[in-house]
């Protein structure tokens, strides 16, 4: 398993390694800024999405240890988030602290992604053994915040994008697949089972 | 090739790069002209300041013109690539790609509606009207910029050729619609075809300008060719592309952006720092090319052309009319 994490570790650093490449050589474009803001943003996301799609692929291959991935991949979207936001408060606000107070409280989209930031920071911070222990039952349902966190960064994706919806909309119906691939066991599946045991008693 | 004047003339060719030496020798000022061209040997922005990289046809310009000498554009490389052409695809880099499903040839422009001599006129013959080039800056509603070394003719002069009547108040712009080959126009993300309006009064503004090339080349068509208007003082999107039809009209026509939100996108669109967008503050933007470090500078009111059009606008509400 050592070698699957860091295969795994590996390979999460190639879009970072890609970003710093792509700086330094000017191969960004017109607009480098706008081209490492949707890296970054892009990234977290998906790492997100891959976060959560641990569980069911779990429950799917019978591959128990691909939850011990779950931790490192979920900590490499906050690794991006704190990166996209980074770019934002560097190299797009340049640290305008009045402007970026104004855009996190009156642009829906900016506000929605701090909300996802903020999330993902608590559960971050709260990602250690430590944490675990203290919070005892509680440290569950504080990260169920991570469906939250999803939800948020691709309501902020909509928001954002002028005319073509194709990108966010697509992350959206990743993010709905992985939610309805978690309902098998509770609630579709229980019913047919009872009935079949009813009928084994009766 | 003998269809085109620009294609035959060779010694234009000539003035085009005295033009531009002499612009370089006024923004490097202390640099020696031959240093410069040394420089401009192995850095590809000085060389694109020099001339256009010469894939299109040269453009030849009929006078100098004094629009702008003070601006350094933008590379070439930078204005071709990063574009707002939904028309061919919706990212930016898309309609470079793009751009070869926008047939230029035959292409002509319908000027019709409150004129007397309304007609129809080919491109070919549009580009055999004198061509000045104008160095403009360009804001995009997106909050980024660039410089832009344009060809083309005063949008005034073209309008009264065909005589507008006292009831033409405005004049209203179409792009090319051909959703069979044009990608973007496959999918109704606009209400096709592209519409874009002025007020007569700004369209005959002296720098109000159609252009058909840039760095004295014929269009890309990225950038809206084979005809294009440029309003310096407005956002982008009031820079309609590929124009095939422009109509003298009594009401104020409605904008295609206006019509997908107009909450966000006014008629009048003038560049302004103090009106935010929903999405965009506007105080600021973003200098195309100029790398990942302070590349923001502060937006000026009408993009820095107060002081040619504010008088177009005195005694209207900017925040009402945006
Ligand atoms: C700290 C809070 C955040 C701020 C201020 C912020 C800001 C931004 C900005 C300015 C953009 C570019 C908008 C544009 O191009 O018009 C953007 C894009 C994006 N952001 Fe964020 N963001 C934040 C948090 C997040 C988080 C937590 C995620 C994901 C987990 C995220 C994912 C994205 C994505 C996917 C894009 C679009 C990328 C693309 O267009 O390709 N953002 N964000």
């Amino acid at each position: 398993m050592i070698q699957w994490r860091i295969t795994v570790f590996l390979l999460s650093l190639l879009p970072l390694a890609a970003m710093i490449w792509g700086a330094f050589h000017g191969n960004l474009g017109a607009n480098p800024v706008e081209a490492l803001s949707h890296e970054s943003g892009s990234w977290a996301l998906r790492f997100l999405l891959v976060t959560l799609a641990i569980t069911p692929l779990r429950r799917l291959t019978g591959w128990r240890r691909l939850g011990l991935l779950r931790r490192m991949l979920g900590l490499f979207s906050f690794f991006y988030a704190c990166l996209h936001f980074l770019v934002w408060l560097w190299l797009d606000q340049e640290f305008a602290w009045g402007s970026m107070l104004a855009d996190i409280a009156m642009r829906p989209y900016v506000t929605v992604g701090f909300l996802s930031f903020l999330i993902l920071t608590i559960l971050a911070l709260t990602s250690n053994m430590f944490s675990m222990r203290r919070l005892g039952l509680r440290w569950k349902g504080l990260h169920r915040l991570v469906y939250a966190a999803a939800l948020l960064a691709i309501l902020h994706f909509i928001w954002l994008v002028k005319v073509d919806l194709m990108q966010p909309l697509i992350y959206l119906g990743i993010f709905v697949l992985l939610m309805l691939l978690r309902l098998p066991r509770n609630v579709v599946m229980r019913k047919p089972r009872r009935i079949v045991k009813k009928q084994v008693v009766t | 090739m003998g269809l085109y004047r620009y294609g035959r003339i060779k010694p234009s060719e000539i003035t085009d790069r005295q033009v531009w030496l002499k612009r370089r020798q006024l923004i490097k000022a202390g640099m020696a002209a031959g240093a410069g061209l040394l420089l401009g040997g192995m850095n590809g922005q000085a060389v694109a300041a020099l001339a256009g990289p010469g894939k299109n046809r040269k453009i030849s310009l009929a006078g100098e013109s004094t629009y702008g000498s003070d601006l350094v554009p933008t590379e070439y490389e930078h204005i071709t690539t990063y574009n707002n052409f939904y028309e061919l695809g919706y990212g930016k880099e898309a309609p470079a790609e793009n751009a070869a499903a926008l047939k230029t040839r035959p292409w002509s422009i319908k000027v019709s509606g409150e004129c007397a001599r309304p007609g129809v006129m080919d491109i070919e013959d549009i580009l055999k009207l004198d061509q000045e080039e104008r160095i403009y800056r360009f804001r995009c509603v997106e909050a980024w910029a660039m410089v832009v070394p344009w060809a083309g003719f005063p949008l005034g002069a073209f309008l009264k050729r065909f005589q507008p009547t006292s009831k033409a108040k405005y004049v209203e712009f179409e792009t090319l619609y051909d959703p069979q080959h044009l990608p973007g126009q496959k999918r109704t993300v606009l209400d096709w075809p592209y519409r874009e309006g002025l007020r007569i009064d700004e369209a005959i503004h002296p720098l109000a300008f159609m252009a058909t090339g840039l760095y004295g080349e014929v269009l890309p068509g990225q950038n809206g060719a084979p005809l294009r208007l440029v309003v310096p003082w407005k956002y982008g999107f009031k820079n309609i592309k590929s124009i095939v039809s422009i109509r003298f009209v009594e009401k104020q026509p409605v904008n295609s952006w206006q019509a997908t939100a107009a909450n966000e996108y006014g008629f009048y669109a003038n560049v302004n720092p103090d009106v935010p967008h929903p999405r965009w503050s506007q105080k600021r933007h973003r200098v195309l090319g100029k790398g990942v470090f302070g590349s923001k500078e502060d937006t000026l009111l009408f993009n820095g052309y107060a002081q040619e059009v504010a008088g177009l606008y005195s005694g209207m509400d900017l925040r009402k009319y945006f």
